[in-house]
């Protein structure tokens, strides 16, 4: 065949291609918009959510998703940057490093499930923590930290060399060079890594079923005491995220409008994370410019 | 990096606090109740309900009976939440749990809206399960074939149905769904599918119940017994229950949640009944 | 000179700082591979026990095909083979998607686009698998239903969905591996006089074939491993596939709907555990092969 022809014949499949995915994107998302949308309202979104009566809301389920995802974040955030930065920067490439990796990978593949139920033998029963916020949060940590790792590894090193030469030409240690220097260039990148993974976290439910459990004990938001038993911020309480909620309501729930309060919630958790992506784009772009004093985003 | 330590002491100090909170939680009387997810709303209501009296703290988890039964007998929860009897249970120790039956669920097989046939006997229900039949054409339906859509083995709702339709014949390998939402959607879903529930699901649009010799699926023939499918609901403790527990579980049988609870989610107050089954199945009347 | 002394033989404040620094990723290091090696040594263990404790023959449970560990009857190889056959299915349709979308990424779009797309894309990761199921069995199984007959439920559709649910990681890995090719080889083949086509077609896709390789297995580990959304539309009924389109159960959809049914230590449990055991070798597997695959590419570069 003649090369322009194959050229031209090809770059019309790859646009085909591309299409196809945008529609199948616009589907996807159009269908869970439209049937959700329709029935969100202000009261949806603010009370709480109903065993077998119509008319309930999801308000605890957004916050205890939230809650969750914050302190998987914070749990899992100095580990994977302290083990970001060895792999970045300290490794050696030798059968140690070649080990760490492939287990971490192992870890960021093993079905939610099996990481589930783990938490649920370990830290449920084993510990007698029960069904809790911390025994999911911890669960979630397990998934998290590859993810984390790995963006926080790839950050590291997207951060040119020369700035780690001027750094250690000054006299520097390597580690204030790398806390000092290298770090803040990585630091957007960082955060978009958190975030994502965030996005991640925040859809997860078949890890969360057995260990922060489905259903939610009355919670009083006026009660900031973080060792009340009804305080939003206790974490020992059981606590069902959006996205078990709408697991439930698919599976178990007699609920008559459980077809509407599933796709509502599914509308609400897209939002959600179609605000953590533009958000970590945001966010990224405005403290590189801060960090760097450059101008513009890179 | 400061900051950095500082996340870190953070976390550890979480850790310490959590640590520090386990031994706490211990003290407070706590009721954990765990097990069969068809059981679990209406337990969860009540419990929501005993909260606001008694100002107690109760968590009502799911899991499945299984998990309810295994849990509660290793002293981990208080109660647990079963479908089934705790004897019918693989590697339960039966005798250690005490039995509190708070209610009834009868069980409808139930057909997708577009098959014509309303009425069905035991035989051939039977039948359709163990692969006999295959068309509903064989029961004077139009031709369509038939989709079996079974219960996962071990679930409560399908070792009723096993023991009470089945009656020790082995059915067919067919398709296994877990929950009765989902089963209610896929039968809904698929033309000529077959399947059976618990009653508190049969409202949904696109099932149709199916009457077994001439008996319609109502809470009136499950209390005498002419509708044959049902099975209690049941709370296990380990030993005699005290305290918040015994009081929660006095709560449960009284006429406040069975009369309203009870009947809302379509379950049938254990005071109604007229009969009583064991757990090999056996019937035996209330005088 | 004496004031210089201890200055010179001591370890200055750098050096300090430095092992403090990495005496802190270490301290990490250690917690995660604590943490990993505890969730392998549980599952591994608890996976064994139906052979060591319940003594039941590991060969039955590779070949046989009747499963009902009540009964004793371990033999999984349904729902193996239906988890293989649904993740290899699911990686062929994704993979030609996936490169062609990679593709226009790198190659032919304008900068905003890229951004824009994988913006989408990245969207897509955050939908939780039970929404997919639900799409799945609203959408999916009653499309399969009209095209090839039968009751929709099957392998066929749980392809569809996990066609669906790898797509974002194999084209953002595949994107990130076409991407990481230096515009120089590009620029030598178009100044060599090949069409755009050619210098992809020839240089850029050949260069990038590991990272391709890496980006599919990866695809196909996210697959082997989904639960929820195969669960709602497999059928889950443990028989040997006899079509695309006969309801069939793979290893996560039995070990979601089994394990609440079940208690602890009794035989049917840990016949559960062992398929869960089997996930976890399975995605050891795949690794091994990414690691493989990207040492080779390594060298030929």
């Amino acid at each position: 065949m003649n090369p322009k022809t194959s050229d031209k014949i090809a770059r019309k499949v790859i646009y085909g291609v591309v299409v196809l995915l945008i529609l199948l994107l616009v589907f996807l998302i159009g269908y869970i918009l439209v049937t959700g949308l329709p029935d969100m309202s202000w009261h949806f979104l603010t009370s709480v959510s109903e065993s077998f009566e119509a008319g309930g809301g999801i308000r605890d389920q957004i916050f205890n998703s939230v809650y969750i995802l914050i302190l998987t974040t914070l749990i899992s955030l100095p580990i994977a940057l302290g083990v970001g930065i060895y792999l970045a920067e300290y490794a050696k490439d030798n059968w140690f490093t070649n080990f760490l990796r492939t287990i971490i990978e192992l870890l960021s593949s093993l079905p939610s499930i099996v990481v589930g139920l783990f938490g649920y033998l370990l830290f449920v029963i084993k510990f007698q923590i029960g069904f809790s916020i911390i025994s999911g949060a911890i669960t979630l940590t397990f998934f998290n930290l590859p993810l984390l790792t790995r963006s926080i590894e790839d950050a590291f090193r997207s951060v040119p060399r020369d700035q780690r030469e001027a750094g250690v030409s000054l006299g520097i240690s390597k580690w204030k060079t790398i806390t000092g220097i290298v770090l803040p260039c990585a630091l957007p990148e960082i955060l978009t890594g958190i975030i994502l993974s965030a996005g991640r976290i925040f859809g997860e439910a078949a890890a969360l079923i057995y260990t922060a459990g489905q259903s939610n004990s009355v919670i009083n938001y006026a009660d900031w005491n973080p060792f009340s038993p009804t305080s939003p911020l206790n974490i020992f309480r059981p606590a069902e995220t959006l996205a078990v909620h709408i697991w439930k309501v698919n599976t178990e729930s007699i609920l008559p409008d459980a077809h509407q309060v599933s796709s509502g919630s599914a509308a609400v958790l897209i939002i959600v994370i179609l605000i953590f992506n533009f958000g970590a784009r945001w966010l990224g772009n405005t403290v590189y410019r801060k960090l760097t004093a450059t101008e513009k985003g890179k | 990096m400061k900051n950095k330590k500082a996340t870190l002491l953070a976390v550890l100090g979480l850790l310490g606090i959590m640590l520090a909170g386990c031994g706490k939680q211990q003290a407070t009387d706590k009721i954990t109740i765990v097990g069969s997810t068809a059981l679990q709303p209406l337990v969860e209501k009540a419990a929501n309900e005993f909260d606001q009296e008694h100002q107690g703290n109760i968590t009502v988890q799911g899991g499945g009976s299984g998990t309810g039964l295994s849990q509660v007998q290793e002293g981990a929860v208080q109660i647990g939440n079963s479908d089934v009897f705790a004897s019918q249970q693989n590697g339960i120790r039966a005798n250690e749990l005490v039995d509190h039956k708070v209610a009834v669920a009868g069980i409808a097989p139930i057909v997708n809206r577009g098959v014509n046939i309303k009425n069905v006997t035991m035989k051939q229900l039977r039948e359709i399960f163990t692969g006999k039949i295959t068309n509903w054409k064989q029961l004077g339906g139009k031709d369509q074939e038939i989709v079996v859509i079974n219960r996962s083995k071990g679930s409560g709702t399908r070792v009723t149905f096993e023991s009470d339709v089945m009656k020790g014949v082995e059915p067919m390998s067919a398709q296994e769904q877990e929950s009765n939402g989902t089963v209610q959607q896929i039968v809904s879903n698929t033309p000529g599918a077959i399947s059976y529930i618990s009653f508190s699901y049969l409202r949904s649009q696109g099932i149709k119940p199916l009457m077994i010799d001439g008996v319609k699926p109502t809470s009136k023939n499950v209390e005498t017994n002419k509708w044959k499918i049902w099975s209690y609901e049941h709370m296990y403790t380990k030993g005699k229950p005290t305290g918040k527990t015994k009081k929660f579980l006095q709560f449960m049988l009284s006429d406040k949640v069975q009369n309203s609870l009870v009947e809302e989610m379509k379950y049938i107050s254990i005071h109604q009944m007229q009969v009583e089954k064991s757990p090999s199945g056996k019937i035996t009347e209330i005088k | 000179m004496d004031e210089i002394k201890p200055k010179l033989l001591s370890k200055s404040k750098q050096t300090a700082e430095d092992r403090r620094g990495k005496i802190l990723c270490y301290a990490c290091l250690s917690l995660i591979v604590v943490l990993i090696v505890s969730i392998l040594y549980f599952i591994m263990d608890k996976g064994a026990a139906t052979f060591t404790q319940n003594h039941l023959s590991i060969t039955e449970f590779f070949t046989g095909t009747k499963w009902d560990p009540g009964h004793h009857l371990i033999g999984a190889l349904p729902m193996i083979t239906t988890s293989f056959l649904v993740t290899i299915l699911a990686a062929l349709l994704a993979t030609p998607f996936a490169i062609g979308v990679a593709i226009f990424m790198t190659e032919y779009a304008p900068k905003k686009g890229t951004k824009a797309l994988r913006a989408v894309i990245e969207l897509l990761v955050g939908i939780p698998s039970v929404v997919y199921g639900y799409i799945g069995l609203m959408v999916v199984v009653p499309f399969v239903r009209k095209i090839i007959g039968g009751t929709g439920f099957g392998i066929l559709a749980g392809t569809l969905v996990l066609f669906v649910m790898i797509l974002p990681t194999v084209i953002s890995l595949t994107a990130d591996s076409l991407k990481s090719i230096p515009v120089s080889y590009r620029q030598a083949a178009l100044a060599l006089g090949a069409t755009k086509w050619q210098s992809i077609y020839k240089i850029v896709l050949r260069a990038a074939l590991p990272g391709i390789l890496t980006a599919i297995i990866f695809g196909m580990t996210r697959a082997f491993g989904e639960a929820l959304a195969v669960q709602m539309v497999i059928g889950n009924a443990v028989l040997m596939p006899h079509g695309l389109g006969t309801p069939t159960a793979t290893l996560t959809s039995q070990l979601t709907s089994q394990m609440g049914n079940t208690v602890l230590g009794t035989v049917s449990n840990n016949a559960l555990w062992s398929l869960a055991l089997i996930l976890l070798l399975m995605s050891l597997a795949f690794n091994l092969l990414i690691r493989f695959i990207t040492r080779k590419g390594a060298i030929k570069r």
